[in-house]
């Protein structure tokens, strides 16, 4: 099997967001990087799995500049067979990024190309869908479990309040949530091999931006918190009515 | 002209499609323009959008249809906007919005964002939508540059009023729609609770409560409340509770009217998933815990005795 993951590069989940003075920018000062939680955790892991349990190979995708690569080298640490990024200088929207990806994708085959579910910094949970159109692929999102038989996929993903399972044959394109599989620590040995793995650096295709983030806000600071006595929970049920009025 | 995609859930027209019908009219107001509702199945009450502010329903039915496919769905309603001119799309952003929008995107090549928070605003002369960016850390202006504009609208952040004037006319609408390429095997939702992103009460559990059979005091609160229940990353990693009820940046974003968070202490990942709730009511029996600090109301005790006595004080108030 050929599977293609689609990883990015966000803040590290502890990161306290800053922005610039006039608000046109997030501060980058000290900002730690990590791959995205869903791709690596998620998405990298059940596609290694699925090599593992049969043949194939594993190849990863990033979009962005050249920075990436320490990221992109830990995919290759965790068990990736190559990578290949195509270099942008800067972020981009996602119909750029899911565009770069359809072009690169497009003729070469792969069974399944997976996403993570969102980012953790700019929550889109769109390139995925949007790389399945290019391609005309059936696309699932937010798979929970997915089992490979043959061209054979069986895909079961989250809905509100409940799960949905899915039959569809592949190539196909899907997004993964938490369940699809297990976070994996690289190990020595791999960080090693992850040295001479093949990381390809291909040039991006013109596009057009669609969007354009204009400005940056920070939410409303909450007050200061109101105490309530551990014995008088009428008080306070009175204060969520009464004052909130949110009962 | 404004296209709303009002999606039905389990046969009936509920919060979710009517807060997507207010956003789409209060965007028609921006745009000097009407606000149209598109249905994908056969659910009656269609024409009560109208009362939300839907001018008309266009109705699309298909055997194609019958069963969600993201690609299908998508051909349906950018065909239909096509047709009917729209340049602005509405979605919810929720399962199927989130399947869709991306292909919608693509299709039409249009600018889309997903999880607005707030009106479309004309502002320097771009449309400007404002969407919760870094799992609710900040806040982005994004400006939409392409003719037609597709928005996902998060759940919560519009409240519901009636803007429309009554039953809005029901119109059919005729589209060639390819057969789907997936095939729903198995459709299972939990019936009683209302699903967590679009939950309005929301009670929490964390590391506190000590193991999974410590939840009673959790459920007992909620059922009082008639509020769905959540827990924090560290319980659902340890298999306390189911993953779906993770809420936090890797989990679940919500933003109920109330979230009540008892036992965590509220480390900033779990923070930026449910820092847009309007009223938090932490219990921690740490006055230290950093929770507090983003809380609205704040209880310092045990949560073994205080959830119970809460409990009794929600049925007391409801019996009222």
């Amino acid at each position: 099997m050929k599977l293609l993951v689609c990883v990015s590069k966000t803040p590290e989940t502890t990161t306290k967001i800053q922005l610039t003075g006039d608000g046109a920018a997030i501060d980058t000062t000290g900002v730690q990087y990590i791959m995205n939680p869903y791709d690596e955790w998620y998405a990298l892991v059940r596609a290694l799995e699925l090599k593992e349990a049969g043949s194939g190979t594993v190849t990863l995708l990033n979009v962005g500049p050249a920075d990436n690569d320490t990221v992109i080298r830990k995919g290759l640490a965790i068990g990736a067979d190559e990578a290949v990024r195509i270099d942008v200088s800067e972020e981009k929207d996602s119909l750029y990024t899911a565009r770069q990806i359809a072009e690169y994708a497009r003729g070469k085959d792969f069974d399944i190309i997976f996403f993570g579910k969102e980012t953790i910094s700019y929550n889109g949970s769109e390139v995925g869908a949007m790389v399945a159109e290019y391609l005309d692929l059936p696309y699932i999102g937010e798979a929970i479990s997915l089992e490979v038989d043959g061209t054979q996929a069986t895909v079961t993903r989250d809905i509100e309040g409940g799960e949905e399972v899915i039959e569809v044959q592949t190539p196909i394109a899907l997004s993964a949530a938490k369940g699809l599989a297990e976070q994996r620590i690289p190990n020595m040995r791999g960080i090693m091999m992850a040295k001479r793995k093949p990381l390809n650096v291909v040039a991006a295709t013109d596009f057009p931006d669609t969007t354009r983030i204009a400005s940056y806000d920070k939410p409303r600071e909450k007050g200061s918190v109101k105490l309530i006595d551990a014995d008088n929970m009428d008080e306070l049920v009175r204060l969520l009515h009464e004052e909130a009025k949110v009962i | 002209m404004v296209l709303v995609y009002a999606e039905a859930t389990n046969g009936q027209f509920k919060k979710m499609a009517h807060e997507v019908v207010v956003y789409g009219k209060k965007t028609a107001e921006v745009l000097g323009t009407e606000c149209h509702a598109l249905v994908l199945d056969d659910t009656e009450g269609a024409e009560d959008l109208g009362r939300f502010g839907a001018a008309k329903v266009h109705r699309v039915s298909s055997p194609h249809l019958e069963q969600f496919d993201a690609a299908v769905y998508t051909v349906a309603i950018a065909d239909a906007a096509k047709q009917l001119g729209a340049t602005v799309i509405v979605l919810s952003h929720n399962s199927t919005g989130k399947s869709i929008m991306g292909r919608l995107s693509a299709r039409l090549e249009a600018g889309s964002v997903s999880g607005a928070n707030g009106v479309p605003m004309m502002k320097d002369g771009y449309f400007t939508v404002r969407k919760p960016v870094f799992s609710g850390k900040a806040l982005a202006d994004v400006q939409l540059l392409t003719e037609v504009k597709i928005i996902s609208v998060a759940g919560n952040s519009i409240p519901v009023e009636e803007l429309g004037q009554g039953a809005a006319p029901v119109e059919p609408l005729s589209l060639d729609l390819p057969a789907p390429k997936t095939k729903v095997v198995k459709h299972q939702v939990a019936t009683g609770r209302v699903p967590l992103p679009e939950a309005e009460l929301v009670v929490s559990g964390g590391r506190g409560l000590k193991g999974p059979e410590n939840w009673g005091v959790v459920e007992d609160l909620a059922e009082a409340l008639g509020a769905t229940t959540a827990c924090s990353r560290p319980v659902a990693d340890s298999d306390w509770r189911p993953h779906h009820e993770h809420v936090g940046q890797t989990g679940v974003a919500i933003r109920p009217n109330l979230y009540i968070a008892a036992g965590i202490s509220g480390a900033i990942q779990h923070l930026a998933g449910v820092n847009n709730s309007k009223t938090i009511v932490v219990i921690n029996k740490d006055a230290d815990a950093p929770f507090f600090k983003a809380a609205d109301y704040g209880v310092v005790g045990d949560l073994f005795e205080v959830l119970p006595k809460l409990t009794e004080a929600v049925k007391k108030y409801k019996g009222q």
